[in-house]
């Protein structure tokens, strides 16, 4: 059959001097930079102050083709080119190279309710928001009793969205998209909101949709439901298409790069580990993994055991706007927890240069017995300067967290709680 | 519908026009956001829509008093207060379209960065938005002149001629200016201070004939001068150049074309700017 969707050698380049470098954020710079190249004299060594290194490659030279009635899951870790990809679809940002070909109307819910409007009412913003995603009026008059009673608003059609709870916000918003018939719909990770139930309808309607003949494109960390879904899946690595088979196996092929890379052992030379991404230039060095009395971390840590993150980097020019930041992810790549030094409230107010070593100190690692993946990133002036997907491995073991004895099990974390126990005086009653 | 959908997304470079087929397309989405942008304006104020009226009625107030009693200004046949009015209904579009679409990309970030639509839309939506502002206040101009018991001549032909005029200037700068200030924020101080040395370069609350022959043509140049005369004399009769106000409504159209180009082609940055 021919493809709705053909994807041929799509590059994209991200130049990180206009995204907010240093170089062009206002006019009298642009024009001071100019007036100072004409008259031969070089601007000021501290506007200087960390130059890009130009640009880097956010997808390189993707190809793949999409059969009509596929649910295809894209799956990758955070920063391998999904969302890159997906904006290249929905038309928001231009490839730099290469060229897609679309046959149908496509429809993506890169985030929903964008361009829902506060201040309009229920009723009103159904309008607005189709009108948005490229629906006609008779279409979406059409289809609103429907979309009503999907997103189950009915008593509240009229009061204005600001007055709605995330919840009734969020169903809103993927009713409206849900019943936009698109031949291609774009799915990303909206099933992270809302709650449970709300969650098993919009898997349903995905189902429904790729059941009725239509084209999915899912992106998702969520492994189980894009197994479930999907009837073929492509990984994504660095911005290359690395795998492209049944999800079963790409989900594999994720979990193995995941694991592959990652520094082991207690001090972790970050020239070597996992996947970089330098914005400015190889600022991060080593990283060392303590744990109580400061002893070296070798095996894994019980749960709740005591965290000390040792981390190493240059700092180029004084500054004292620079931060750390330590990310945990679990197996499929979500994040679990971030810790970062703008969040400790004894910051640094003095300018430093060269090489530093910034301490993270966790005093009760509660996260669930597994394998942790850490990141690990530098910001210089709020941007970041410096940043390490997947260089370390941290492993949380089994251990009597709560002191009876008992391993805990289900959950993400854990948290100390206690119970107790009266006598219901009026149980009888 | 289905089949009948193709498109090829690729790199663009260069310049180029806008892709009429497309804006037709997505036309249901311009009134859609013209609506909203009406609907939402004078939303939790309490003189609604008055405020459309009241600020060149203010303005009129405040002009009269400064520039006709105490500098002495006179206007070209009719009532000063008149006079003014005439021209501060088009300058009051003017500049309050060009502040609002100017800035409409950037309070639209939600939408630039994450729905694809034609983003012409966002700037023009804002523009249009306010033509509603410009009719109410052309209605109180009426009543004005019930007032003045100043008549209508038969020049009021010309007044769809100076209204599109009008939106073609505003439009024209709202493009360019709003397609800049994703990139360079400076424009958000540059505005308020070319609109009001705008006001003083335009002839609102002074006669074009104030204004030495040789550098009426000059003054021509700006393409609110032609639809400040033309508004004057659509509707209270006052005497018109040709010359200065043809020259003016060219400006207005190179003004619209150039904006055109010019937003498309910094419109494939936006999303990454963002």
């Amino acid at each position: 059959m021919k493809p709705i969707l053909e994807i041929r050698g799509v590059s994209k380049q991200y130049k990180l001097g206009i995204r907010r470098g240093p170089k062009m954020d206002n006019l009298r710079e642009l024009l001071g930079r100019s007036l100072a190249s004409v008259i031969g004299r070089r601007p000021n060594q501290e506007d200087d102050q960390p130059v890009p290194t130009g640009s880097f490659w956010a997808l390189e030279d993707v190809t793949f083709n999409v059969a009509p009635g596929e649910v295809i899951g894209i799956i990758g870790r955070n920063g391998a080119g999904k969302s890159t990809l997906l904006k290249i679809l929905s038309r928001i940002t231009s490839p730099t190279r290469g060229e897609v070909k679309v046959m149908g109307r496509m429809a993506s819910l890169l985030e929903v309710g964008t361009g829902f409007h506060p201040e309009l009412t229920g009723r009103e913003n159904i309008f607005l928001n189709g009108a948005i995603l490229g629906m006609r009026r008779a279409e979406i008059a059409r289809r609103f009793e429907e979309i009503v009673v999907f997103a189950e608003i009915q008593e509240f059609l009229d009061t204005p969205v600001k007055h709605y709870s995330s919840g009734m916000y969020v169903r809103l918003a993927f009713a409206v998209a849900a019943h936009l018939d698109p031949e291609i719909l774009i799915v990303d990770e909206v099933l992270a909101v809302g709650d449970m139930a709300f969650q098993k309808k919009c898997l349903g309607k995905m189902g429904e949709v790729s059941r009725s003949g239509r084209t999915v494109l899912f992106v998702s960390h969520n492994m189980p439901a894009v197994e479930n879904l999907c009837s073929r899946a492509v990984v994504l690595h660095q911005g290359r298409l690395e795998f492209d088979g049944t999800p079963k196996e790409a989900i594999q092929h994720y979990l193995h790069t995941l694991s592959s890379q990652a520094g082991r052992g207690n001090v972790i030379d970050l020239d070597k580990v996992g996947s970089r991404r330098v914005l400015v230039a190889p600022l991060l060095k080593r990283m060392e993994f303590l744990t109580e009395g400061d002893q070296p971390l070798l095996e894994g840590i019980p749960i709740g055991g005591r965290l000390k993150i040792r981390v190493h980097f240059e700092l180029p020019n004084p500054t004292d706007t620079f931060n750390v930041g330590l990310g945990f992810d679990n197996i499929y790549g979500q994040r679990i927890f971030t810790a970062h030094s703008l969040f400790e409230p004894e910051q640094v107010l003095t300018p430093h240069v060269g090489p530093q070593v910034y301490t993270c100190e966790i005093p009760s690692f509660t996260l669930m017995p597994g394998e942790y993946s850490v990141k690990v990133w530098l910001d210089l002036k709020r941007d970041q300067a410096d940043a390490i997907e997947d260089a370390a491995k941290i492993t949380v073991l089994e251990s009597d967290f709560y002191g009876t004895g008992r391993v805990p099990w289900n959950g993400t974390f854990v948290l100390g709680h206690r119970w107790y126990l009266q006598q219901a005086a009026d149980a009888r009653q | 519908m289905s089949g009948t959908f193709e498109l090829t997304i690729r790199p663009r470079k260069g310049w180029q026009a806008v892709d009429l087929k497309e804006a037709y397309l997505y036309s249901e989405l311009l009134l859609f956001l013209i609506w909203r942008d009406i609907k939402i304006r004078y939303r939790q104020t309490l003189l609604g829509g008055l405020w459309a009226v009241l600020q060149p009625f203010m303005a009129m107030v405040i002009f009269a008093f400064v520039f006709n009693r105490l500098a002495h200004v006179q206007s070209d046949g009719p009532p000063y207060n008149l006079f003014a009015f005439a021209g501060l209904a088009p300058w009051t579009f003017f500049s309050t379209a060009v502040t609002q679409s100017s800035n409409s990309l950037l309070a639209n970030t939600q939408l630039v960065s994450k729905i694809y639509f034609p983003r012409i839309f966002i700037p023009l939506g804002a523009i249009f938005a306010l033509v509603v502002d410009l009719v109410l206040s052309l209605g109180m101009l009426a009543a004005l002149m019930i007032y003045y018991r100043w008549a209508l001549t038969s020049a009021v032909v010309w007044l769809p001629l100076f209204l599109v005029s009008a939106v073609l200037a505003a439009a024209g700068s709202g493009l360019v200016l709003s397609a800049l200030n994703v990139r360079f924020r400076d424009v958000k101080y540059a505005v308020p201070f070319m609109i009001q040395m705008g006001l003083f370069v335009t002839p609102v609350i002074y006669p074009v004939h104030y204004v030495p022959a040789r550098w009426q043509l000059l003054m021509g140049l700006n393409p609110m001068t032609g639809v400040v005369i033309g508004f004057r004399h659509a509707l209270l009769g006052t005497p018109i150049s040709w010359d200065v106000v043809g020259v003016s409504l060219a400006t207005c159209v190179l003004l619209f074309v150039v904006g055109l180009f010019i937003f498309r082609r910094l419109e494939t940055e936006f999303a990454d700017i963002l």
